[in-house]
């Protein structure tokens, strides 16, 4: 019995800690800046990129037989001398027929230059390392594989190499500084502070139609006024833009002259790079500050280019956000509902199916949960009551009777308030009756007796309630898909004028999934899904640490004896 | 059940029956008999009055036509063999049996000439006239301050300086102020046994009830801590009217003014302490307290 029991347990442990180890290893690496590697197939075909992986196989009978039919019988020599092993390697490169893309191939060893040779050093032989090797992360396309061959400023060409390099870092904190202003005259003033200001004064005109009766004075000259200042905000927005443009043609004078694989020239201009990594030349400790680097774009920045490169924040921002919104929901009232199932109801019968009701709440399927918080809140609360009543004015167009954050937060509560309500009542009839007794013959009322003794005693089972709510409810990503997780978000729901609720949010989970599944290029987002899979596990530990915190912290104050 | 009957003394005044084994035969039997009380409790002034006193506990009964002036200012003690009925009398006069569903009671009480029970008695302003002190020490888990201070504290009182006073005051009087004054802010729940003990005392005389109640206080303490207390008891007594249960027969004669024996639910015979100890009426009283019996 020892055996099978520990057994059960050293092999769930085993699956658990096997599955954060992967997480944990992918979600690593994904940031460190691998050598570029340039080698040529056996077909003639060259490649530069970076390697992802590798692994060895084993090939049958039969697929020996096809690879003869394919690549003739030297190949198949090569791979049999080698005991029918083989071993592939993952290479990620420029799409050479379309390079905003990349490629991400798998490559044997008998497919090499070379590799009839034998297999056994195959790799080695035919790759090289290009000492300028660079890797380019690009604002608005995917990774860039090339080699240095110069660069360009205004006119003037410069091709040695180290005073390239040394005047495109030149260029650099020019250009980013450009791309800063750029980016705050398109993004906040033009984007945000513009057409917000437009759009509230349309939004006004029409409250005052529905107020006053279309048509009536007031109507007309709030239209008016609408409309003057949505022209003068178009005027703006236009000599806005221009200054935009102006700053950006200003800076888009230097370009990188980069060879690629076929061994023609491009230019990237400065412009558009995130990031240029000379991948070979850089040594560990430089290796070291990309990596540092691209993690703090990770944490901090806004996602580009379709999720799959750039930052998180939005997301790290809506998961949190939406887990304590949930909190905020869910412990008050379960632990409302759990007071009255135990102190306060009549045990009998109906509490039985009550309990055992709650219970199986738990077990109900998280979508289950989104489709109700879709049809309840979203469709009825805030399509039929909230809209109607409170925002008239906006027509059709729905505030909050589609997915936000408050729903999605009420939703989350809602699945997890089972699990608040179970802990809490075993808390609360943990607290050991002389206390109560004592409280009583002090000539407490009941819910004085509740509050002052039974509650602060509870305290720690009651956070044990909410730390298992959040590891339930943070990873949850189904029913958001319904109630407001969005794969962008324009904006972040709290902000300087605090928050709102109506607004939808990104959440890791959700991202891990878009991601995954629905990405232009999956292969190429894989280690970005293990990496926000890291990052949320890592999110969800932090916040039940916090609450384990906490707890002990209660513990501590109603310690030792008495219990 | 025990010993032949043997020649015993008249008595004088109160009812006893001829046979003398017939009140323990007459229990069992479930028939009627009377409470041997003894004249000088009636020459007292009675803080609490118990009469026709019957419980249930759903179908079972506990308590069968009790009746008992508490003498005011004076310790008097409950004994009788374990399941008597002691601890549910004592938990009917702050009225703690409201808390079990499936109590019924009938018969009156009055504390200092108020019904305790009746459709208009406030509970809650009953409990705060009454202390009560509970076999196992129960201190709340808070601070020692804010536990002294409980029946206070519910009753909204903010004021520092009259919450300071009391919880000295308090303190002092359940001996407990020399040995914690310096950390009134540490967790009661830190203290030993005995000291949560007095604690729970210092808490039961902060609202300086007319009643203590006092559940065999000393049953899960050390012979020191127990000395305490006894000592204690004997500096309340005159401040305090205590109603005390205990099993010790040594603590009720050292202790106490007047005891009571219980025995299946009946109040069977009481009187001042030192009758029942050295010259009980009834030999069954006797028989229990010199350990013959029980
Ligand atoms: N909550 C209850 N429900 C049902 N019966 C009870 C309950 N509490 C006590 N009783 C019964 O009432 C009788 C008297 O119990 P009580 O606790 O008053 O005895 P006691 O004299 O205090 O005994 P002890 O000396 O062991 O404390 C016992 O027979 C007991 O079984
Ligand atoms: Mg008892």
């Amino acid at each position: 019995m020892v055996w099978l029991t520990g057994g059960s347990l050293a092999l769930g442990l085993l699956m658990v800690f096997g599955l954060f180890g992967l997480v944990a290893i992918r979600g690593f690496s994904t940031f460190w800046p691998s050598e570029v590697v340039r080698f040529t197939t056996e077909s003639g075909e060259v490649v530069l990129g970076q390697v992802r992986g590798s692994e060895e196989r084993l090939l049958t009978e039969d697929q020996l037989q096809q690879l003869e039919d394919q690549k003739g019988a030297e190949t198949v020599a090569a791979v049999r001398a080698n005991g029918d092993r083989t071993e592939r390697r993952r290479v990620r490169s420029v799409n050479l027929f379309d390079t905003d893309k990349n490629t991400t191939a798998w490559f044997d060893d008998f497919e090499l230059e070379g590799s009839t040779a034998g297999l056994d050093g195959a790799w080695e032989r035919a790759i090289e390392r290009p000492e300028w090797a660079l890797t380019v992360e690009r604002y608005a396309e995917g990774r860039y594989f090339g080699e240095l061959v110069g660069f360009r400023s205004g006119d003037t060409v410069e091709e040695d190499l180290d005073a390239a390099w040394a005047a495109f870092e030149a260029s650099r904190a020019r250009v980013d500084e450009a791309r800063a202003d750029w980016k705050y005259i398109v993004g906040v003033r033009i984007g945000r502070d513009l057409s917000a200001a437009t759009k509230d004064a349309e939004l006004s005109a029409r409250k005052v139609a529905l107020n006053e009766g279309e048509g009536s004075v007031e109507h007309l000259a709030a239209v008016a006024r609408a409309e003057e200042l949505g022209d003068e905000n178009a005027l703006l927005t236009k000599e806005l833009q221009a200054e935009a443009n102006t700053i950006e043609q200003g800076a888009r004078d230097a370009a990188l002259l980069v060879r690629n694989a076929r061994g023609e020239v491009d230019e990237i201009e400065v412009w558009d790079v995130v990031r240029a990594i000379p991948a070979n030349r850089i040594g560990t400790l430089g290796a070291l500050g990309v990596y540092v680097d691209r993690w703090l774009e990770f944490l901090i920045d806004d996602p580009r280019k379709a999720n799959m490169e750039g930052g998180v924040f939005p997301a790290i921002f809506g998961t949190v956000l939406l887990t304590l919104l949930m909190c905020f929901v869910v412990v008050p009232f379960g632990v409302l509902a759990a007071l009255y199932l135990r102190e306060y109801a009549k045990q009998g019968l109906i509490v039985s199916i009550v309990r055992v009701a709650v219970n199986n709440l738990a077990g109900v399927p998280s979508i289950v949960f989104g489709v109700f918080g879709l049809g309840f809140f979203c469709y009825f609360v805030g399509g039929e009551l909230i809209d109607p009543l409170f925002f008239p004015h906006y027509g059709n167009e729905p505030v909050y009777g589609g997915g936000g954050i408050m729903w999605a937060s009420l939703t989350l509560a809602l699945l997890t308030l089972p699990v608040v309500i179970v802990a809490t009542e075993e808390a609360l009839a943990a607290v050991p009756s002389s206390m109560r007794e004592g409280s009583y013959a002090c000539g407490a009322t009941k819910w004085q007796t509740i509050r002052r003794i039974v509650l602060p005693r509870a305290m720690p089972g009651i956070m044990t309630g909410m730390i298992l709510a959040i590891a339930r409810g943070a990873g949850e990503v189904a029913p958001l898909m319904l109630v407001g997780a969005m794969k962008v978000a324009q904006s972040l729901p709290l902000d300087a004028q605090g928050l709102h609720p109506e607004r939808k949010f990104m959440h890791l989970g959700f991202h891990i999934y878009d991601l995954g599944f629905q990405s232009p290029d999956s292969e190429a987002a894989i280690p970005m899904v293990y990496t926000t899979t890291l990052l949320l596990i890592l999110i969800v530990v932090a916040l039940n640490l916090t609450g384990v915190w906490v707890r002990s912290r209660l513990r501590q104050r109603y310690a030792a004896a008495g219990a | 059940m025990n010993e032949p009957p043997t020649t015993r003394p008249a008595v004088q005044g109160t009812v006893r029956p001829d046979d003398v084994r017939s009140v323990f035969d007459a229990v069992s039997k479930g028939e009627a008999f009377e409470t041997c009380v003894h004249p000088e409790v009636a020459e007292e002034d009675a803080v609490l009055e118990v009469s026709d006193f019957d419980l249930w506990y759903g179908e079972k009964r506990a308590l069968y036509q009790i009746g008992m002036r508490v003498p005011v200012g004076k310790v008097t003690a409950l004994i009788g063999p374990s399941g008597c009925g002691k601890s549910t009398l004592l938990r009917c006069v702050n009225r703690m049996n409201d808390l079990i569903d499936s109590v019924r009671i009938e018969g009156d009480m009055r504390l200092s000439g108020d019904g305790i029970y009746g459709p208009k008695v406030d509970v809650i302003e009953l409990r705060k006239r009454i202390g009560m002190v509970f076999q196992k020490p129960n201190p709340f888990p808070m601070s020692i301050f804010e536990n002294v201070i409980y029946s206070l504290r519910i009753d909204g009182e903010r004021n520092r300086t009259v919450l300071d006073e009391v919880c000295e005051r308090s303190l002092r009087g359940a001996g407990l102020w020399d040995e914690v004054k310096d950390r009134l802010q540490d967790s009661a729940l830190a203290l030993s046994g005995g000291q949560q003990q007095r604690l729970c005392i210092a808490r039961a005389i902060a609202a300086e009830p007319e009643v203590l109640l006092l559940d065999e206080p000393c049953s899960a303490l050390d012979p020191i801590a127990t000395g305490r207390i006894e000592d204690l008891i004997e500096e309340l007594k005159g401040a305090y009217s205590i109603l005390m249960v205990t099993h010790n027969m040594q603590q009720a004669s050292r202790a106490s003014d007047y005891t009571a024996f219980m025995y299946l639910g009946r109040m069977i015979e009481f009187g001042p302490t030192e009758s029942i100890f050295l010259r009980p009426e009834l030999q069954e009283t006797e028989d229990y307290v010199t350990g013959r019996f029980g």
